[in-house]
């Protein structure tokens, strides 16, 4: 096999999905560092808008369309409760430090950020980092609580939809509470 | 007359994240991938260290999962690498069609409390690089592949990763930006 390409098809399935993707992320304002550094402010949502929809809408399709027995194969990842928690904390530091994550870093390379470049020159010396200290944390970290392939619904016993359709109608009050609350104490 | 939307410089970020969540309904569907990107870093990292050093990054436990070995290779450039480039592109386009034309070398966020230096800025902005990296590639995914792609298959994995991202998220960014910092507080 290649050592460099893939074939023509994926390749352009990749290209198309990631031109939308970063589309979508310009428009919405999130491939600006005041917008993502805010959020972890508490002064501005917008992050926590668009995940939490993109997460409901898209929760909820992927689900319904695997009922009606559509027969596409899931990609949920193993769950590890050490690794994937201490990986979240240092990721979380790394965004504020950054004000960017590796996808939004990307989109805002094009959206006019320089600091950006520099930042995802960052993430390839890190991902070679990361890989000189696999061994080791493959031995004392990364196994540390695994528990495999799970769900929340798998976990619950429940259907996925369950637990969906209350996240869709707490964040659908979450959400006017957010927009009524910044309607009447206007951002200084 | 009603604005082409396309030509806005800000949507409704309840529409955008509803067109993310379609999106995926499409790649899940019809490609068989989820949203992802912070695995084409390691696999870009361990593409250039290949032209440097093949052995090492052929014997290193952590390339050879995605780029294989020597004898073996496995192609670097595959569907989620193309995303990643790509992102930047539709990026550039969105903000061409809005024409809303943007620079920025230091935040003013980061400039009111850091100053304007954009040697400062930069270390910084690759020390978060660094730090990202290292705890995405831990974790196992990043906000698109753990936070967006896990979350809404409900797997617990992702929820565990949103849940730390914001543990510490939130504190780092009230020390580094105190709220009574109101510069860049609307964004």
């Amino acid at each position: 096999m290649s050592a460099w390409f893939a074939d023509p098809t994926t390749l352009a399935l990749g290209a198309a999905t990631g031109l939308v993707f970063g589309f979508l992320l310009q428009k919405g304002g999130v491939t600006r560092f005041n917008v993502i550094v805010n959020q972890f402010r508490l002064v501005d949502f917008t992050v926590l808008k668009v995940m939490l929809t993109a997460i409901i809408v898209g929760g909820l399709g992927i689900y319904a369309m695997h009922a009606m027995g559509m027969g596409f194969a899931l990609h949920i990842k193993a769950t590890a409760l050490l690794s994937n928690s201490l990986g979240g904390l240092i990721f979380g530091v790394g965004m504020v430090v950054l004000g960017y994550c590796p996808g939004t870093a990307v989109a805002a390379i094009g959206d006019g950020s320089k600091h950006a470049i520099v930042g995802v020159l960052g993430m390839l010396v890190g991902a070679a980092i990361y890989a000189e200290l696999y061994p080791w944390l493959t031995a004392h970290v990364l196994k540390v609580g695994d528990l495999g392939k799970i769900t929340l619904a798998s976990q619950l016993g429940v259907s996925p939809f369950v637990i969906l359709i209350p996240l869709a109608i707490f964040a659908f009050f979450l959400f006017r509470f957010l927009d009524h609350k910044k309607t009447i104490t206007p951002a200084q | 007359m009603k604005q082409n939307l396309l030509k806005k410089p800000r949507w409704s970020p309840y529409l955008v994240g509803s067109l993310l969540g379609i999106l995926s309904w499409i790649t899940f569907a019809f490609m068989g991938k989820a949203l992802g990107t912070s695995t084409s870093m390691a696999q870009a990292a361990g593409g250039i260290e290949r032209l440097a050093a093949p052995t090492h990054v052929s014997e290193n436990a952590y390339f050879s999962k995605y780029l294989g070995t020597i004898a073996e290779p496995k192609p670097m450039i595959e569907w989620q690498f193309m995303l990643v480039i790509f992102l930047a592109i539709g990026a550039l386009f969105a903000a061409k069609l809005a024409k809303s034309t943007f620079k920025e070398s230091v935040p003013d966020l980061w400039a009111a409390r850091f100053g304007s230096s954009k040697p400062l800025r930069f270390t910084f902005a690759f020390l978060g690089g660094i730090l990202v990296i290292i705890g995405a590639r831990m974790a196992g995914g990043c906000t698109s592949g753990h936070g967006l792609s896990g979350g809404m298959q409900l797997s617990t994995s992702g929820w565990i990763f949103l849940a730390a991202m914001f543990i510490a998220g939130v504190p780092t960014a009230l020390i580094l930006y105190p709220r009574s910092l109101n510069q860049g507080a609307k964004s």
